[in-house]
């Protein structure tokens, strides 16, 4: 790794941009490296650092929209929110201790310009959409060196096309991004998860389902099977090993108590429950937001990596992606661990890395439903011989190449991050 | 309104093209005679006019891919259409192009219920869809005024929001996949039941950009449950401040209303000689909330926000306790457009939003310019998200009206810009705003996301004339100058 420039300013962000750009060299687009671990890896030899770029520069939490640099730490947006009881409704994960380790993970805190650029969400995502649904306006740099805007600092807002969903998942890809504005939502005032015991995979799907497909407007819906349920190692899941379902209601008070019932009155034909409160719903839920299952996975040394996996799929066919991949895997299937998130459209994967991280088998088993795979976690090694991102299809491939063109016509902003030569 | 002059060699080739197109699509889907394709001369945004050269209504996906490939080869232009309800021009034909209808596109393919999606041809209406679904306890959450007649395929093109959207968002939040036609024929699938794109997120690219990128031959849209009910609160307030103070309060107060809709003294007036609703017709704002939501929710609610509102000095109020009640609530707010129709020849109708805490100093400046221009203008407000629509009164019979109206309504769209809002918050730019957009973006804005078009059709064939002032060739646009230099290592802190 060579030279870091950190530009304090958008100007000297955009002659650092021009330079690369007038000398044909790439360069790799930092914020606070945070999740520097994802995606392919870098082979540059210059990198762009924004994390001088910080600081909240406008917040008006009764027009429910935020303006900050991006290289502001999340944790310093999040406190923020929380001192007006607002937050950024589509749960932002913090991977950090995914990618970085428990230790040092704890002490990251990833930037708001990453949090965007790659397009992260939560829990909530099936109720409140992911980070693209709340990004209302930006400013950056391409890589033509222009210092450009889109968007605006309303919620309501059609002007233009919607580059700020282009730019959300772009993994800084298209340009350096240097300011973002975000809808801002009142926090709840209460939140609580209905827990349904011991349901095998399909058996919770149709649980998570039926409730998704309920009035009680439920804000996320996971499946833990036994073995992860047990690793959560918490004193709010009773010891037996049994797997957990999870729904979770927030509002106001006399809301969530209710909606709690009704939903457990409604699953009561398929398992028993119970109900977990404030703090502990919490905590369950930033456990399963920032796919702490797998975090000691990743680090026990045992002289093996582990590769993790971000599939998404039609929510109602999650377990009959798991049941495709473990048939797929043969004997292999036993060293799988596996959880479930936004009702079952999202499972999250923990495999040996070994010599592929079996990229082949997890994409194969994606075949009849539609959807896609992406390697979250693995060594570099790995991580530059695999599609860490989903193959496109030709002309999609095709039409991104030539989108990425319309921004870095030369090719240097972080390309090669999500595949090669975008 | 100033557009791109028409290739008269194209229009000389008529036949030839018609013919062309007939091979493609047989039979009466090629509409080639003056009378008939008067019915595509405008679209909702009715002052401007403009027959297009010949008018296709392909059936098939395949169909599409051929025209499209067809016209790209013969440098032809496509202006695409859906019911046509634009109230930006955005479906305004050209001279020189081809209207692409898709209003044969009309059939829901599927409803998933489970995965809460529904898989519809881009012709089928918004609330046909509900319609679709409604039995089961479902619906399609964006809900345009124009919800009975426009298209879901022109709902993704101009990315419709309606009176929900502050809670429920707009239809770029509610969609889960296309299927698209590029100019060059291509067919691309993107997105499916499942959240999120693998790559760059092109579904939300498509979405709004107003017919220049693509034609949309298929949609997947997300399905919500009903909620399980829904009740509205009717203020009335002496003045636009304190309705907007209440605004600002619910919101402080945590509460995101399923709409909130603020209405004042003409539209009011308007509304009321129209349905009846029951208005008052002494204040000077009127304000619906509507929460929805699970019943315990709403009625916990209801108590708060009747709080806040006398707290604000609500002068009337009334809580509906009856969908009837509710239903009576909304129908001057739904009949507010054809209302102020009626004690207007013309009616000229705005889409800025603004910084809601704007809103007392919008509504004043824009009383002065009704005095400069001497015409008559009606406010209805999503007040949620500080979307404004006012209604500009006009007769376009009476010499220079409509012109005036259009200055009138250019001067209320910079001074939404001014204030930190924008120029259209649902309807889009269209032809009607498109000159408009420097006030708004640099050239340098602009320009890129000309190229972005580029990248999609790099002749300029796609509803040219639209969005863009000034339209410059991708191979200009494409060019990059670069200035070789040293890079400034002084500057630039490096560790």
């Amino acid at each position: 790794m060579g030279a870091r420039f950190q530009p304090e300013s958008i100007e000297k962000l955009a002659e650092a941009v021009s330079w690369a750009a007038a000398e044909s060299i790439p360069i790799e687009i930092l914020g606070r490296g945070s999740k520097r671990g994802l995606g392919r890896p870098a082979q540059t030899e210059y990198s762009l650092d924004l994390s001088a770029l910080t600081g909240i520069t406008l917040y008006e939490p009764d027009e429910l929209i935020l303006s900050a640099r991006a290289g502001t730490s999340m944790a310093e947006i999040e406190a923020a929110l929380a001192e007006q009881k607002q937050y950024l409704a589509f749960e932002p994960a913090n991977y950090a201790p995914l990618l970085n380790g428990s230790a040092a993970g704890a002490a990251m805190s990833g930037s708001l310009g990453g949090t965007v650029s790659c397009n992260l969400a939560g829990p909530r995502r099936i109720k409140a959409g992911a980070a693209r649904d709340h990004f209302l306006g930006l400013k950056g740099v391409s890589g033509r060196g222009e210092i450009f805007q889109a968007g605006g600092r309303v919620v309501k807002n059609v002007t233009g096309y919607d580059l700020m969903k282009l730019h959300a998942g772009a993994y800084g890809t298209l340009s350096a991004l240097t300011d973002i504005t975000v809808k801002v939502l009142p926090a709840p005032e209460k939140t609580r998860s209905v827990l349904l015991f011991g349901l095998d995979d399909a058996a919770a799907v149709t649980a998570m389902t039926r409730a998704m497909g309920s009035s009680h407007e439920v804000s996320a819906a996971a499946h833990l099977p036994a073995a992860i349920a047990k690793a959560f190692g918490s004193s709010y899941f009773p010891a037996e090993s049994r797997s957990v379902t999870a729904i979770r209601v927030e509002g106001p008070g006399p809301s969530v108590s209710h909606r709690c019932a009704a939903l457990r009155s409604e699953l009561a034909d398929l398992a028993e429950s119970e109900e977990l409160h404030s703090h502990n719903s919490l905590l369950l839920w930033a456990q399963v937001r920032d796919v702490m299952p797998f975090v000691s996975d990743a680090q026990e040394g045992k002289g093996e990596e582990i590769a993790v996996w971000r599939v998404s799929v039609p929510p109602a066919r999650g377990a009959d992606y798991v049941a495709a991949l473990q048939e797929g895997l043969g004997d292999a299937a036993a060293s799988l661990r596996y959880f479930f998130d936004w009702s079952g459209g999202l499972i999250w994967l923990a495999l040996p890395e070994g010599a592929d991280a079996s990229y082949q088998p997890v994409r194969a088993a994606l075949s009849g439903f539609g959807g896609h795979a992406t390697l979250i976690r693995a060594t570099a090694g790995l991580r530059s011989r695999v599609p860490v991102f989903q193959p496109l299809e030709p002309g999609i491939a095709a039409l991104s190449g030539r989108v990425k063109s319309s921004f870095d016509p030369i090719g240097i902003m972080n390309t090669g991050r999500m595949y090669v030569g975008v | 309104m100033l557009m791109p002059d028409p290739d008269q060699a194209i229009i000389a080739r008529k036949r030839e093209i018609a013919a062309r197109l007939r091979e493609i699509v047989p039979g009466e889907g090629v509409i080639v005679e003056e009378d008939q394709l008067r019915v595509y001369e405008s679209d909702g945004l009715t002052a401007y006019r403009q027959p297009p050269l010949i008018a296709v209504l392909p059936e098939t996906t395949e169909q599409v891919s051929r025209i499209l490939r067809f016209c790209q080869e013969a440098g032809v232009k496509v202006v695409p259409r859906g019911a046509g309800t634009s109230l930006s021009g955005g479906a305004l034909p050209l001279a020189d192009g081809i209207i692409l209808g898709l209003g044969k596109f009309n059939r829901i393919l599927e409803v998933d219920f489970d995965n809460r999606c529904a898989v519809v041809q881009p012709g089928v209406t918004n609330l046909g869809i509900t319609k679709a679904v409604e039995d089961d306890g479902f619906y399609y959450a964006p809900d345009p005024s124009s919800q009975i007649a426009c298209s879901i395929g022109g709902n993704v093109a101009e990315n419709s929001g309606g009176v929900h959207c502050l809670k429920y968002g707009l239809t770029t939040n509610n969609l889960l996949g296309l299927e698209m036609v590029l100019i060059d024929g291509t067919v691309l699938r993107i997105g499916g039941k499942h959240l999120d794109s693998e790559g760059y997120d092109l579904l939300g690219l498509m979405t709004g950009s107003e017919g220049l990128l693509g034609v949309v031959t298929e949609v997947t849209v997300r399905l919500l449950k009903k909620p399980e009910t829904a009740r509205a609160l009717l203020l009335g307030f002496s003045s636009s401040e304190s309705a907007g103070e209440l605004v600002a309060a619910i919101i402080a107060a945590g509460i995101i209303p399923g709409g909130m809709e603020m209405m004042d003294r003409l539209a009011i007036h308007a509304a009321e000689d129209f349905v009846h609703a029951g208005y008052p017709l002494d204040v000077e704002a009127l304000l619906i909330v509507e929460l929805d939501g699970p019943k315990a929710e709403v009625d916990y609610l209801m108590e708060k926000v009747s709080e806040l509102a006398d707290a604000k000095g609500a002068v009337t109020k009334r809580v509906s306790e009856s969908e009837e009640e509710r239903m009576n609530f909304w129908a001057g707010r739904k009949a507010a457009f054809p209302a102020v129709g009626r004690i207007s020849p013309d009616y000229y109708c705005m889409d800025g939003t603004i910084p809601r805490n704007q809103l007392p100093h919008v509504l004043r400046r824009m009383r002065e310019m009704s005095a400069h221009y001497g015409l008559g203008v009606a406010n209805v407000f999503h007040a949620g998200d500080g979307n404004l629509h006012p209604l500009i009164l006009y007769d376009a019979n009476k010499e220079g009206e409509l012109e005036k109206a259009e200055d009138f309504g250019s001067d209320i769209l910079r001074l939404c810009v001014e204030v930190g809002g924008v120029l259209t918050g649902e309807h889009g730019v269209g032809v009607e705003k498109r000159d408009l957009m420097p006030e708004m973006f640099s050239e340098i804005d602009l320009k890129q996301q000309q190229r972005v078009k580029c990248a999609f059709d790099p002749d300029a064939l796609l509803n040219p004339g639209k969005v863009f002032p000034r339209l410059h060739r991708c191979a200009e646009l494409g060019r990059m100058h670069i200035s070789r230099g040293q890079l400034p290592f002084p500057d630039l802190p490096r560790f």
